[in-house]
């Protein structure tokens, strides 16, 4: 459009037949915008384990310690757990919501499983002599995926209050609910998809590359 | 429908009873409106701006003679340090915040930004760190690193012994508990021009202080993580015994400069957009003319913003990255002049053959054009590697930094000031005291800034608190101490002014300036709900093509109402039907738990700084409980019933 035709005369045209976003459609926008900003969070630390994960100051470096099944175990958990979430809203979508309930808790002990298996995978590298101020490798490591893991706790978290909150919305669940359990599947897909590169970076090119 | 000139004594009579009408401290301290909270970041960011000039004050009384010993070479490290975070993060960026907040929502037609409640969470995590911050200066000192903190000077240790202060782990904290409140202000600045926006105002149409508002946010997205990630890994170090920045260690000390910049200069076109936004209100409105080459501004807002990540690394011209980088960052840095020097032609042009007011506004805006000039010349001086190495650490540096922070980004929020103050308060800034308010502030501003382009040249490097008498520098340094009294005496004239004005300044209608845009068709201040109905955008300017070509007053739009339940605590205005068909305006109610969470980040933070774990752990169970609970609290809110000017 010209810049004449912006400015020279009024033009109600456009607004023929608005309708503003709902709160929901706003909000999940707001999901969005901040799944970006985290993006770039982890762009940060993975950066950092990039630059330095080869000082390894004399001690274990990712050949010597990295043990890819028990790894692939708890990646198959966490992917297995982005399908459940899946199945979960698409239960929430023929409002059977029993349904919904039994996949949300799967959904979560997948995730439990996840998180416990990372622990014990820490405490494993700790006692194999790579504690946390081992070496700046350790550092890295030990932050980028420490980070991720707080992610997927607090996914945890989410998923189990979105179940207690089945049981405690007045009058049952309506439509108007849905967005709530939509907001945290994004924030789900997204851990799992940097979960995804993650594995990539650090695990698989760690032992192989 | 009333007309304007019918409307206009009655609300010049007594400003009319606003957003601010119910009083009483813990109204403020539980509000969700984006315009008490805009005021309070305005006022919280006053303070800050005040103590930073303070510590400029006498870091300038020290350097006014040589050998001087004011203040102890320790105190003016924590000084310069200070000085620098202050004026940053405490007061330019969120003074900017503050006119979004208020100025945004009524520009775009909005009842409130998208996610309010996020919003006031927003405003006490900045003030919380802020606090945080300044609370050093009476727990063992201030951070001493500079602003940036460049590692290994930051990371304590064995490498400084005697130097490391417990003052850096306050920056660690202060910063990361403020910046991730201004990320979720980018946050929720961005869905809301995004979606907010009333009917017709399509995205050519949206006001230059919006695009502007957009681009800084989008900004404030990305260039904020690289800024949290660095703080955790700063922390790491300093808590946890990690090396990520000590070589002896194994890690690296230009990590730290790489992350702190990929930040750091997009943060530096954070504080200058919102600038380029008021710039481009202020001109048009005070020449009266559309804004000249509307879409080459927004062009040259998206370039800008693309390119601001792509010249990080013009901060470290002689760290030694080799002369292939420095000439592609110096390439960048200096092409990123170009979409700039577009914009200044065009505020040129806007008020080439325009009916000009020379009002207070007009002037900081006249004046913000010629330093902001000279601001950027410089800036495409120190652009040229073999250049920068003279011209680097030097108080060259100093006086180019400044052309942009005050002459630019100040400049332009003291011009906003006097634009908007009407609006914020129903009474004008006094013209008279703010003539001489401008005057004193340029004057004292370029004779304390211009000499130190010298100062620089003849090889004084910045952050030196003292230097030797007879080395050529004596002469040009007592000049930049006289212009801070100018300039002070500027500040203290503005203050006075605010005080003046405030009590019992002449009122203002709702439109004092001839306005152009939605936010002079409220009243001022404006009502808690913003607009009664809707208004239908019908062109760029969209109170001016009513002026032109309607009968001056927006027309309401017909859209379909969201009807569905109401949703929680959103800025979306709900206009329902209430009995006996009187409309009404769909409000969220106040909650503490914004105020909650930040108290909670705080004290999280001071136990972080006192390695009481325990009670860290605590105090971030509970912000994340005070999370939850503004997740699933339902707000019914309340309905508001707009006053008689709706119909």
């Amino acid at each position: 459009m010209s810049e004449a035709a912006q400015t020279a005369g009024p033009d109600a045209g456009v607004a023929g037949s608005q309708t503003l976003p709902t709160p929901a459609e706003t909000t999940k926008l707001g999901v969005w915008l901040w799944l970006a900003s985290d993006c770039a969070l982890f762009a940060s630390l993975i950066a950092t384990y990039l630059a330095l994960h080869g000082s390894t100051n004399g001690g274990p470096g990712p050949k010597d310690l990295f043990d890819l099944q028990g790894t692939l175990i708890s990646t198959f958990a966490l992917l297995i757990s982005s399908v459940t979430m899946g199945v979960a809203l698409e239960a929430l979508q023929r409002h059977d919501i029993p349904g919904l309930r039994r996949w949300l808790v799967v959904t979560a002990l997948l995730g439990l499983v996840f998180v416990v298996l990372e622990i014990n995978e820490f405490h494993h590298y700790t006692v194999s002599g790579l504690w946390y101020q081992r070496s700046v490798f350790a550092s890295s490591f030990y932050s980028l995926v420490g980070f991720h893991g707080l992610h997927v706790s607090f996914g945890v978290a989410w998923i189990l209050s979105l179940f207690i909150f089945t049981f405690r919305k007045p009058g049952g669940l309506t439509r108007a609910d849905h967005w709530r359990f939509e907001m945290a599947s994004l924030y789900w897909y997204f851990v799992d998809v940097v979960w995804v590169v993650i594995f990539t970076v650090i695990y698989l090119i760690g032992k192989v590359g | 429908m009333a007309t304007l000139s019918e409307r206009m004594p009655a609300a010049l009579e007594q400003p009319a009873a606003g957003y601010g009408s119910t009083n009483g401290l813990w109204s403020w301290l539980t509000t969700v409106d984006h315009k008490r909270i805009g005021i309070m970041y305005l006022y919280a960011s006053l303070i800050f701006f005040l103590f930073g000039g303070i510590e400029a004050f006498l870091m300038r009384l020290q350097l006014m003679r040589p050998d001087q010993h004011v203040v102890s070479f320790d105190l003016f490290n924590q000084l310069f340090t200070m000085h620098g975070l202050t004026m940053i993060f405490l007061a330019v960026m969120p003074l900017s915040i503050g006119f979004i907040n208020f100025v945004m929502p009524l520009q775009i037609g909005a009842r409130d930004v998208a996610f309010p409640r996020l919003n006031a969470v927003s405003l006490w995590l900045f003030l919380g760190g802020g606090l945080l911050l300044y609370s050093s200066w009476f727990l063992g000192g201030a951070p001493n690193a500079g602003w940036y903190n460049y590692a290994p000077i930051n990371t304590g240790g064995a490498l400084n012994p005697g130097l490391d202060s417990l003052g850096i782990d306050f920056y660690v904290i202060g910063l990361q508990i403020a910046g991730i409140g201004t990320l979720l202000s980018g946050i929720n600045f961005t869905a809301t021009i995004l979606s907010l926006r009333a009917p017709g105002m399509t995205a050519m149409r949206m006001p230059l202080f919006i695009w502007t508002t957009l681009i800084t946010s989008i900004l404030i997205i990305f260039a904020f993580p690289p800024f949290t990630a660095n703080l955790a890994l700063l922390m790491f170090d300093r808590f946890f015994g990690s090396g990520f920045f000590d070589a002896t260690k194994g890690g690296n000390a230009l990590l730290w400069q790489q992350l702190f910049w990929i930040f750091g200069h997009p943060e530096v076109y954070i504080l200058i957009m919102p600038a380029f936004g008021i710039i481009s209100e202020v001109i048009p409105t005070h020449s009266r003319k559309p804004l000249f080459g509307y879409s080459t501004m927004v062009f040259a807002i998206v370039v800008i913003a693309f390119m601001a990540f792509m010249v990080w690394s013009h901060h470290m011209f002689t760290v030694g990255m080799g002369p292939l980088v420095n000439s592609v960052f110096a390439a960048t840095s200096m092409a990123i002049a170009v979409p700039t020097g577009v914009k200044i032609f065009n505020w040129i042009a806007t008020m080439w053959g325009g009916r000009i007011r020379y009002t207070t506004a007009m002037l900081y805006a006249i004046g913000f054009l010629f330093c902001f000039v000279i601001g950027g010349m410089s800036g495409v001086m120190l652009a040229v590697p073999p250049a920068d190495y003279q011209f680097n650490d030097s108080y060259f540096l100093v006086a180019h930094i400044h052309y942009v922070l005050i002459g630019g980004s100040l400049f332009a929020l003291f011009a906003g000031t006097y634009y908007w103050f009407p609006k914020m308060t129903g009474r004008y800034l006094s013209e008279r005291i703010g003539k001489l308010n401008f005057w004193l502030v340029l004057i004292g501003f370029n004779v304390t800034f211009f000499p130190m382009h010298f100062l620089g040249v003849f090889g004084m490097p910045r952050r030196v608190a003292t230097y030797p008498a007879n080395l050529g520098l004596d002469l040009w340094n007592l000049v930049s101490t006289i212009g801070v009294f100018i300039l002070t005496a500027g500040i203290l004239v503005f203050l006075y002014n605010l005080r003046q004005s405030l009590r019992d300044g002449a009122p203002a209608g709702e439109d004092p300036w001839d306005g152009r845009t939605l936010e002079w068709t409220t009243s001022s201040p404006p009502p808690e709900y913003n607009f009664a109905e809707l208004p239908l955008v019908r062109g760029r300017d969209a109170l001016w093509v009513e002026k032109t070509h309607g009968n001056g007053r927006m027309l309401p739009a017909q859209i379909d109402a969201h009807h569905g339940e109401p949703e929680d605590g959103h800025g979306q205005a709900e206009h329902g039907q209430g009995q006996a068909g009187r409309h009404l305006v769909h409000m969220p109610s106040p909650t503490p738990l914004p105020l909650i969470i930040g108290a909670g980040a705080l004290v999280a933070g001071y136990a972080g700084i006192y390695r009481v774990w325990w009670l860290a752990i605590l105090a971030l169970a509970f912000t994340f409980y005070g999370i939850f609970r503004l997740m699933y609290d339902k707000d019914a809110g309340y309905f508001v019933e707009p006053k008689g000017d709706a119909q």
